[in-house]
């Protein structure tokens, strides 16, 4: 028997914020103008959104600022912070709440100026890692990737083919903050950040905004655009700290993923475009074996010869991920958006032929929170 | 009339008790009574079987480099420095950092040994090659 929550709940309406780098914007402008192009991308009007489901980088309470700046007054609103993950994540309660009846049309939604605003990421050290000077997150996926690299061989040249397919994505897309050519020997002589990461092994920084509206299926035809309907999501925690992680080569998404293809009642084969949280090279390595894409350690041989690229032999990341894409802090809202627009049919030069089913991993943390989901088109459901 | 803090020492809280032993030149880890599991960072409750029977114990001070990283950092920054994860001979890890090697010489598995780093403010656990590693 289908899970209750299979393909009960649809996305209707996306929208993205003018991201890259965005001088005088805060946060708010970000969300606001997500949300507007959202609006219009969905036919619903501001005020038929009932539930809100937000979090961002700065700002004591954010969520509460962030209806009052739109004039949102909603009848569930839900701020839970797991780190990138987070939007993920809210596709899981926003469907709950969907079919509970709480709301009928829900809004997932960030926006950051984390490039041209604030400044720095700033995370708060945890209390036992303080002292030794941490540069977090990257030294943390530094860790992982170091032990990943001990246990089964993975080179730093199998990490910046992750790298370099995704610049191969961005340059399909306009949207893509970065747009020129990489080379494995770029990445492998660019400055060194914590070893054995180097600059073009961690994600960008940028400004930028998301907005999705979810909504009940049975309603979901009458959209403009073609739904993209929730067939199956599952989140895993870990840890905060990597010390306090199991084994650093296999994350949390080996027990999210299998529970969101069950919840789906589909496998890894039946995916056409995956879109992984890409916040350093080692995660797309690692994302791909405990999704079940290749056996354990197999990762680094996995996406050697272009395999993840435009032209290979499994589509990872197409709109230029966190690393040649779009970073603003948190990335969770635009893997969600580029599998839809894929599942539309309207991602431009980087379409997936034919894409039915996408995979949408999220991460937040350093490892820490990992949320699978799957969405699919009509022709799926 | 209001319930006195408790202020003896047997009630510090998990946190200050081990900065109290460590501030006393001792390395400790608790040990839970009812599984046997070596706790590190130091809590109220087993995170294995939730058991709230702890005990202190004196840490070997012995580990193995389990993961290791170099922060890079310009020189008038005071350079790189190593950042690493060991993996005490107890079984839980900690972040620390691994001194008087170079920070890139650091491998997986190398044998370390703790000492207690009283150089700032707050005491804190740092790690050296051990006996033979170099």
């Amino acid at each position: 028997m289908a899970h209750p929550l299979r393909g009960t709940t649809a996305a209707v309406g996306i929208g993205l914020s003018d991201c890259g780098i965005v001088p005088d914007h805060t946060q708010y402008d970000h969300m606001a103008q997500a949300l507007h192009r959202a609006l219009a991308d969905s036919g619903l009007k501001k005020s038929d959104i009932d539930g809100v489901f937000c979090v961002a980088m700065n700002g004591d309470i954010p969520i509460l600022l962030t209806c009052e700046y739109l004039g949102l007054k909603p009848k569930v609103m839900e701020s839970s912070m797991t780190g990138g993950s987070s939007f993920v994540h809210f596709m899981q309660w926003a469907a709950l709440a969907l079919e509970a009846g709480l709301c009928e049309n829900a809004l997932i939604l960030f926006g950051s100026d984390l490039r041209s605003g604030a400044g720095k990421l700033i995370i708060p050290d945890h209390p036992w890692e303080i002292m030794y000077k941490p540069r977090n997150p990257p030294v943390s996926y530094a860790l992982a990737a170091a032990r990943h690299m001990h246990e089964y061989g993975t080179t730093r040249e199998q990490m910046a083919e992750v790298a370099v397919a995704a610049r191969g994505w961005a340059q399909k897309n306009p949207a893509a903050l970065m747009q020129d050519d990489l080379s494995i020997d770029d990445v492998l002589n660019a400055r060194m950040l914590v070893d054995p990461l180097g600059i073009f092994d961690c994600c960008l920084v940028t400004d930028g905004g998301g907005a999705v509206i979810m909504t009940k299926s049975d309603r979901a035809k009458d959209f403009p655009n073609p739904p993209a309907f929730l067939l199956g999501v599952a989140a895993e925690h870990s840890h905060a700290s990597i010390a306090q992680m199991n084994d650093l080569t296999v994350t949390a998404a080996a027990r999210s993923g299998p529970r969101a293809f069950e919840m789906a009642g589909l496998k890894p084969s039946d995916v056409d475009v995956l879109e992984l949280y890409d916040a350093f090279t080692i995660n797309t390595i690692m994302f791909l074996e405990d999704l079940g894409y290749c056996a354990k350690g197999e990762g680094g041989a996995f996406v050697e010869n272009g395999a993840i690229a435009p032209g290979g032999t499994l589509p990872v990341n197409t709109n230029g991920g966190g690393l040649s894409c779009v970073h603003p802090g948190m990335y969770g809202i635009f893997l969600i958006i580029e599998a839809i627009e894929q599942l539309r049919g309207q991602a431009g030069k980087r379409q997936v032929d034919g894409a039915e089913i996408a995979l949408v991993q999220g991460n937040g943390g350093t490892f820490s929170s990992e949320v699978t989901a799957l969405l699919g088109t009509e022709a799926v459901l | 009339m209001t319930k006195e803090a408790p202020n003896d020492q047997a009630n510090l809280g998990p946190d200050a008790e081990f900065h109290r032993r460590l501030s006393g030149g001792e390395f400790c880890l608790q040990k839970c009574q009812d599984c046997g599991s070596h706790i590190f960072f130091p809590r109220s409750i087993c995170p294995d079987c939730g058991s709230d029977k702890l005990e202190w114990v004196s840490a070997s001070g012995a580990g193995t480099v389990y993961s290791t990283s170099v922060i890079r950092q310009k020189p008038e920054r005071g350079g790189d420095y190593n950042f690493a994860l060991i993996e005490l001979a107890e079984g839980p890890r900690m972040i620390s950092r691994v001194e008087n090697i170079l920070p890139g010489d650091v491998a997986i598995d190398m044998k370390v040994m703790a000492r207690i780093n009283t150089d700032e403010e707050r005491p804190y656990v740092v790690f050296d090659p051990a006996d033979g590693e170099t």
